[in-house]
């Protein structure tokens, strides 16, 4: 009993519930004092809040940094060995690997849980009339499977950009490693708020959360607000370790056009993850202001403007798009050329594209907003900003299949993901224009059609490309590698499935279909679509179970991994064993000698120990 | 060698280019003919289906020029068995191919939002003479209130071929105006401020659903209204037949006040469950509240529940639901209509 306690998440858990119940009690108390009555929604806005930062408390997120405070040394991150074994993933850990995998065990946990509120909703869906949920439980689960597959994606890019991004460019630690555990820990119970909010009567407004209707309704909206609103802390402090680590830890050499240009997509999206995310933090926060103590900002009754919040909420929310996809996007081209045994083809343009879709990503939120009412004389600007990111994702596109041109294509797993990634992104861009023009979009807006459409961009930009990465980095995390059967299985079962999924719901929009109805009208002959896009749902959560039971056998009979698994040029394969030892390079000495992707280019190489290294003995 | 390799290049691609074609005319065709668009009932639906031309046919040949390119590449070219280590050639890039990809498909964005720009003036082209309908949206009825003619309805009466100009407003939360058939779609807004105003043509008599397209809580799937767009000739009739004829004792008077304001959007007059209790027997019956206590249905309470719904609550329905305003929006007598109507649901 007292060894699981002794585990930080544990810990953490129960300093959160006795923190949530505190807090709840003071603000009770406070108003007991003020001769108020007992209110229960800012108790648990307040006791959620307070249960946070306990939970930050109990698994020892403040220690060092209470240390520093009061002029107490603590060790350097790099002197710190840690925990051996399983143990270390469920405590408080300074290590970027270990940060890593607890990032991807929670992005998982967050995906099985997003999906499976997804497959009970489409059993509802599956044929019309309402069978098995009534109102309020069909919005509260629509509206919690969009975010917490977004904190779940946001975890997933989290566990990609702290495992790899070090490795790759030949780092030690991330830049502040105190502060990287703090941003994943906070996203524990972030994430346990977020939750909640079904408890608390749920909420009926959707992942967009559009006042009027969440200033009204039940108090579960307040808990989806602030869990939102934490997980928002995670983003941006991660972001801004990021940045600091890829521009200032890079090793002798390394220039940033020679870096892998994972790094570069993982630069852009930290870039905006760092600054727009205040903007989804600020629109709830108000909208929560609003509740809490009748300050109108949005309600028009009241003297507030409703399309207001549409611009703050988008100017986060079409941008976090980019955030979500870019990582996936770079894990393509990262992935492409080990795979095809090619040079990227034109690295710079590519490195650039990941700037210019950031960039661009700013300047096309209204186009979720074309028939919102916004004034007329932003609507044709908006068309023209929104299809000029085409330009950049263009770029990208034709450069890989530059790359895949007359490559020698092999195709274990991760290739597959990679390929399959490319092709539904492809739908996924493809969909995209007919609601970018204002005209067509003023049929597809709130449709399915539309779900359809960001179902491609979310998978083809992040599902399967985190896929491949987890096949393709497994072996430097356990130093074993993955089933190839089990993989090619997950494969081709999801990628049908996937199809069928995102097909039937462009066509089913494309006829009247609108987003988020509990029930549709047998009259408009859907039944069998929609019965289809349920099995469709179901099959692909069927194959991520097989991912899964992959992921825990081969941890342990998994073929072992030996040397150069991938026969990459990048410093993780070509220098460092599996797995992946404490500190990755300390102790080691290398130089970037030549291009990242020089595939095919005889005797070159990117990586190169020193002399004096080159002669001692590594377990390679 | 040389020689035999630029020939050999020009064999490939031009097999690719060959599948380019072939691939873009198929799927083209394919999604031309799978009928992906609901019937063209408004001369805007013509319009923007045209944009929708012009977006397959692009869709069409991307999808091909990529698939295509990959595709051969990967059966063509990929690992030979014989050679399981070879590498493939050693190309980085080529500044040229770059700036091509990047300069046309930004000279095709910006024609393509040019495009858009021309269609989105063509759809709300005005016409004069075009018959004004306010329509407001509530949790979870549509209204239709037609100034000229002093006449408000739950059925959107439209004349064929006269442009209509709707002005929208919500008297609750954010709704959406939409029906398939017309393609065009806009946000109903609560406050005065934010009227909005939608125009369209309808071209083809029929009937049709407006359907909400903003997610607006409970009952949205179910905010749906009939349209009927019929020739002027019948919208004629059917003003006269508003206008006084039909029966004015108060039951039936009741029963349009309450149907043209979306009451059976909640309270059914079936027996049937809402979201609100069912209009059915109601009167006379006993009903337990949150409060905790019970009472009798009569006069009394039904008077009192529309004027000030949130006073007594019946036990299993939610509180803040119906508007509270129904005092001002109504006459006594009005109140009285309705509730004789409720007393002859048995």
């Amino acid at each position: 009993m007292k060894n699981i306690f002794s585990l930080g998440i544990v810990k953490g858990i129960f300093f959160q519930l006795i923190g949530s119940f505190l807090g709840a009690g003071i603000l009770g108390v406070i108003r007991a004092l003020m001769g108020l009555s007992w209110k229960t929604e800012p108790a648990i806005v307040l006791g959620g809040l307070v249960g946070a930062i306990a939970f930050i408390g109990g698994v020892g997120g403040f220690k060092d940094w209470w240390k520093m405070a009061i002029g107490h040394e603590v060790a350097e991150a790099n002197q710190i060995v840690g925990e051996k074994g399983m143990r270390r993933y469920f405590g408080f850990s300074l290590d970027h690997k270990v940060i890593g995998i607890q990032y991807g065990i929670l992005s998982m946990v967050l995906l099985v849980l997003g999906g499976s509120l997804a497959l009970i909703f489409r059993v509802e869906l599956a044929q019309s009339g309402l069978q098995i949920l009534n109102f309020v439980q069909f919005n509260t689960l629509v509206g919690l499977h969009g975010m917490v597959l977004i904190a779940s994606i946001l975890m997933g890019i989290a566990a990609m950009s702290n495992y790899v991004v070090p490795l790759l460019i030949g780092a030690e630690d991330m830049a502040f490693p105190r502060l990287n555990a703090f941003s994943f820990w906070i996203a524990v119970p972030a994430s346990l708020i977020l939750m909640s909010s079904m408890v608390f009567g749920g909420f009926e407004t959707g992942w967009t959360a559009y006042p009027p209707l969440s200033v009204r309704g039940p108090m579960g909206i307040q808990m989806f607000f602030l869990g939102v609103y934490i997980v928002g802390w995670s983003s941006i402090l991660g972001a801004l370790n990021l940045i600091a680590t890829v521009l200032t830890m890079r090793t002798k050499g390394m220039s940033l056009f020679k870096m892998p240009i994972f790094a570069w997509s993982v630069l852009a999206t930290s870039i905006i993850s760092l600054t727009a995310t205040q903007l989804i933090g600020l629109s709830f926060q108000l909208v929560m202001f609003e509740r809490l103590l009748n300050m109108s900002f949005f309600t028009p009754s009241d003297g507030g403007n409703p399309i207001l919040f549409q611009h703050l909420f988008w100017f986060y929310s079409h941008p976090a798009v980019y955030i979500f996809v870019l990582p996936g996007l770079g894990i393509i081209s990262e992935l492409l050329p080990v795979f095809v045994r090619k040079p990227l083809f034109g690295y710079k343009w590519v490195a650039m594209s990941s700037m210019g879709i950031a960039l661009t990503g700013f300047l096309v939120w209204g186009h979720h907003m074309f028939t919102a009412g916004i004034e007329e004389y932003l609507r044709v600007p908006f068309m023209y900003s929104t299809l000029l990111v085409a330009v950049p994702t263009g770029v990208k596109f034709f450069s890989w299949v530059a790359t895949i041109w007359q490559g020698k294509a092999r195709f274990p797993v991760p290739m597959l993901f990679v390929l399959g990634g490319i092709v539904v992104f492809l739908l996924g861009g493809l969909t995209g224009p007919p609601s970018g023009t204002v005209s067509t979009d003023l049929h597809l807006h709130d449709t399915y059609y539309i779900v359809g459409h960001f179902h491609n961009t979310m998978f083809g930009g992040f599902i399967f490309p985190i896929f491949a990465a987890i096949y393709y980095w497994y072996p430097k995390i356990t130093g074993r590698r993955l089933s190839e059967t089990l993989g090619k299985i997950h494969f081709y079962l999801m990628t049908p499935s996937f199809f069928i999924m995102t097909f039937g719901q462009m066509r089913i929009g494309l006829l009247g279909m609108r987003r988020r109805i509990a029930d549709y009208d047998p009259a408009m002959g859907f039944d069998f679509t929609q019965l289809l896009i349920t099995i469709g749902g179901f099959l692909i959560a069927f194959s991520i179970l097989i991912f899964f039971y992959n992921l825990i056998v081969s941890a342990k009979k998994g073929e072992l991994a030996t040397g150069n698994v991938w026969n990459s040029r990048s410093p993780e394969w070509a220098i460092l064993p599996s797995p992946a030892p404490i500190h990755n390079y300390a102790g080691i000495h290398f130089n970037v000698v030549g291009e990242p992707y020089d595939y095919g280019l005889k005797g070159s190489k990117y990586v190169e120990l020193e002399k004096r290294d080159q002669y001692k003995e590594r377990d390679l | 060698m040389l020689n035999w390799r630029i020939e050999n290049n020009m064999k490939h691609f031009t097999i690719v280019s060959v599948l380019i074609i072939l691939l873009t005319i198929i799927v083209y065709i394919f999604l031309q003919s799978v009928g992906l668009l609901p019937i063209q009932a408004s001369s805007q639906a013509i319009i923007i289906d045209q944009l929708f031309d012009i977006h397959i046919g692009i869709i069409a040949f991307l999808f091909s020029l990529i698939i295509v390119f990959i595709g051969y590449s990967l059966i063509v070219f990929r690992r030979n068995k014989q050679f399981p280590e070879e590498d493939g050639k050693h190309v980085t890039g080529s500044s040229k191919l770059e700036i091509v990809w990047t300069l046309v498909p930004l000279g095709v964005v910006i024609f393509i939002s040019y495009l858009g720009a021309l269609s989105l003036a063509e759809t709300r082209k005005v016409e004069p003479q075009a018959l004004s309908i306010n329509v407001t949206g509530g949790q979870w009825y549509w209204s239709f209130t037609y100034p000229d003619y002093g006449i408000t309805s739950d059925v959107l009466y439209l004349p064929v071929d006269r442009q209509v100009k709707l002005s929208l407003t919500s008297a609750d939360v954010i709704h959406s105006f939409w029906v398939p058939e017309f393609r065009v779609k806009q946000d109903v807004l609560p406050g005065e401020n934010f009227v909005k105003e939608l125009r369209f043509t309808p071209i083809e008599k029929g009937d049709y659903m407006v359907l909400c397209a903003e997610l607006c809580g409970g009952a949205h799937a179910y905010m749906n209204s009939p349209v009927k767009v019929v020739t002027e000739v019948d919208f004629q009739d059917w003003v006269d037949e508003e206008l006084g004829n039909f029966p004015q004792d108060p039951l039936s008077l009741g029963e349009r006040l309450s149907k043209n304001n979306g009451c059976f959007g909640c309270h059914s007059i079936d027996g049937s469950d809402g979201v609100g209790p069912t209009w059915k027997s109601i009167y006379g019956s006993e009903k337990s509240l949150v409060s905790g206590e019970k009472i009798i249905v009569d006069e009394e309470y039904l008077y009192d529940s529309i004027i000030n719904p949130n006073r007594q609550i019946v036990l299993g329905y939610p509180a803040n639901v119906m508007s509270q305003n129904y005092i001002d929006l109504f006459t006594e007598e009005e109140i009285n209509n309705m509730i004789e109507f409720i007393k002859s649901l048995e």
